[in-house]
């Protein structure tokens, strides 16, 4: 792949102050996200995949939650490195975010053409009044909302769902952001605003060159989004590889399971799935050793001593099991 | 008796909207406008749509939590839309409910013990130590310890939650269950456990599911016939192993496109609908789909179609004027 890369996320460990001590919410979590492609991130709740999201944004809850160690570089700057008036400059204006629910997101007392003009003022302050208006007006027109003329003046509430994601977006992108992070930006929508809402990220990407972190747990909205995904279980990235590659070839017991527990259109129906027996271990209470452990049909008494490593399977794709070689070589003797 | 465990003819569910000062009513939410189908012993029927189309509306109806505003449910042959609370208690025995969210429908303060002990007590059923043979048993289903008896709902994670409220639900040997969207919650690889659950639940003691999800694939796969509904209407009665193959209403073709598929080299043209479902308040006179439909002409916009049968060999019912002529996605 000769695509740049944008953003380098390297060996990111995030905790949280807790009651019972500090949990690991991301432990050695590393990636990059290269200019123009968009990565995705998924796994289960509490994987980790948010925290990861916001660490890059430095916007974890303070002060329980801080960045331990590791380093997020932004074209060789480190961001976590910065001084806080520098990193809101980047905030907004070269990185931004969405969220899943964008009720709670945009605020509610505030008029939609104000919190558009807030991030334009914030990072162009040279922009005239007049012109922060029409350039307003064309970022919701961009996104697709009719009428944007007097839907600059209606309150969230008036909006639906998938209008309020799309207003959410325009803010994302008032400032033409370099990167964009969505973090399960269609969860809460019907899955027609859904298909609405993907297909306008996908051509405003196209149009701007921007690069997307799309945060999901969604295997279909990844495979249909990304070029590169980062699989994480429990805070720890488990599989890492090009889309093509990690649904042909999953390597890893639990994107197998993952991808075999998903009901298919194509099943007859009624048929068992597979399943990933068991729940995935508190982040108070990790086993020593690999963390799917204990829900992993494939464990050895090795899985319960060590963590195993990120391994390069090849150029693309790496897997962190220690017993990948021996579970392919299985299953393509079948 | 009819050939229906459950049947439903021309069901209405209204609710009123009241405001101003002096709280009259100002508005009607049209949540359920004339709804007709039945379920066979032992089938399982999905209700799939879109969020404020109705269907966890009708499958509350259907156990009478709500007063139907119009319209017949039968149940055994009995109708069952106006009978008294006392006689509803009797029926209620043999139609169940799992519910969405496995963290508010049970109560944080009692033990699952207690949760699992109230159908029991409720119906006076068993004495003390029949109760506990049979909690130990229902556990034991539903695939959890038997220590987990002395235990808080808040102990356990959403899938085992989950299970406890299926626990609940099959306490009575219910004949009926209706599961709204039980699995939502709950993330992918727990999903799939609860879901062959179900199946095999359904297997061992020969319930009839209502399964109400806006998640087609996770619907399709659980069903053996679907109910697409849109704005309180159905549009489309059809047999699970033909949605995808032979949706007919325009309204279902979409849904179906709109899945994404977990599998990147699939590049499939995608209908995608423009706009969002109008207001139930103030639905769209004619087609209630016409707003947002590719295909509409102008009778969409005046007159109603009706649900009409559109195969020989199986029951295939659409709502669409143009059911049958359309392109096929």
């Amino acid at each position: 792949m000769t695509d740049p890369v944008l953003l380098k996320v390297k060996n990111l460990v995030t905790a949280f102050d807790v009651e019972s001590g500090v949990i690991h919410a991301v432990e050695n979590v590393s990636f990059d996200v290269k200019s123009g492609k968009t990565l995705g991130i998924v796994g289960e709740s509490g994987c980790g995949k948010s925290v990861t999201s916001l660490s890059i944004m430095r916007l974890l809850p303070k002060p329980s939650g801080y960045v331990v160690s590791g380093e997020i570089l932004l074209d060789k700057l480190d961001l976590l490195k910065l001084p806080p008036q520098e990193m809101r400059k980047i905030r907004g204006n070269r990185i931004s975010m969405i969220f899943q629910e964008p009720m709670t997101a945009l605020n509610p007392v505030h008029r939609i053409g104000k919190q558009i003009r807030e991030a334009l003022h914030l990072h162009h302050s040279e922009m005239s009044d007049a012109l922060i208006l029409q350039e307003s007006v064309a970022l919701l027109r961009k996104v697709g909302i009719p009428a944007p003329e007097q839907r600059i003046n209606e309150y969230p509430h008036q909006l639906s769902g998938g209008m309020r994601q799309r207003v959410m977006i325009a803010i994302a992108l008032a400032c033409r952001p370099e990167i964009l992070i969505a973090d399960e930006p269609t969860t809460a929508l019907d899955v027609t605003i859904q298909a609405q809402i993907l297909e306008l990220m996908k051509s405003l990407q196209k149009e701007s060159g921007m690069s997307i972190i799309f945060i999901t747990h969604d295997l279909g909205v990844i495979a249909e989004m990304c070029d590169e995904v980062v699989v994480m279980y429990a805070g720890k990235v488990a599989e890492k590889a090009n889309v093509l590659d990690l649904f042909k070839f999953p390597r890893h017991p639990y994107t197998k399971g993952l991808m075999a527990s998903i009901p298919n259109l194509d099943m007859p129906p009624k048929e068992k799935l597979q399943t990933i027996e068991g729940v995935v271990p508190e982040l108070t209470a990790l086993p020593p050793g690999c963390r799917f452990q204990n829900r992993c049909v494939f464990q050895i008494p090795r899985c319960h001593a060590i963590s195993p490593p990120l391994e390069q399977v090849h150029e693309n794709h790496f897997v962190s099991c220690f017993r990948w070689q021996e579970i392919e070589a299985k299953t393509n003797s079948h | 008796m009819s050939e229906y465990l459950l049947e439903v003819k021309d069901l209405k569910k209204h609710f009123a909207i009241f405001g101003g000062i002096f709280l009259r009513q100002i508005a009607t939410v049209f949540a359920l406008d004339g709804i007709s189908f039945g379920v066979k012993q032992g089938e399982t029927v999905g209700l799939v749509g879109e969020s404020g189309c109705g269907k966890t509306t009708l499958g509350r109806t259907l156990l009478r939590l709500y007063n139907p505003t119009a319209g017949e449910i039968h149940f055994k042959g009995q109708d069952i839309t106006s009978i008294s609370q006392s006689s509803l208690q009797n029926t209620r025995r043999e139609m169940q409910m799992i519910f969405q969210d496995p963290y508010e429908s049970l109560n944080s303060r009692h033990t699952v013990r207690q949760i699992l002990e109230e159908p029991f007590l409720i119906h006076q059923i068993g004495t003390t130590l029949e109760r506990k043979k049979r909690i130990d048993h229902l556990l034991e289903v539903v695939g959890l310890p038997a220590s987990a008896k002395d235990r808080y709902p808040h102990e356990f994670s959403g899938g085992q939650r989950q299970r406890i409220g299926i626990a609940r639900a099959i306490a009575l040997d219910p004949q009926l269950v209706v599961c709204d969207e039980p699995v939502s919650a709950l993330d992918v690889s727990i999903q799939s456990q609860i879901l062959n659950l179900l199946l095999e639940l359904q297997e061992r003691l020969g319930l009839t599911y209502i399964f109400i999800a806006h998640d087609l694939s996770v619907v399709k796969h659980i069903s053996d016939r679907i109910i697409v509904m849109y704005l309180g209407h159905i549009v489309e009665m059809i047999k699970s192993t033909s949605i995808v193959e032979n949706p007919l209403h325009p309204y279902t073709q979409a849904l179906v496109s709109a899945i994404p598929i977990a599998d990147p080299t699939v590049r499939k043209e995608k209908i995608i609908l423009q706009g969002d479902v109008p207001s139930p308040i103030k639905p769209p006179r004619g087609c209630r789909f016409h707003t947002r439909c590719i295909y509409v002409q102008d009778i969409c916009r005046t007159q109603f179609p009706e649900l009409k049968n559109y195969s020989e060999t199986e029951e295939h019912r659409v709502a669409c004027h143009f059911a049958g002529e359309l392109g096929r996605h």
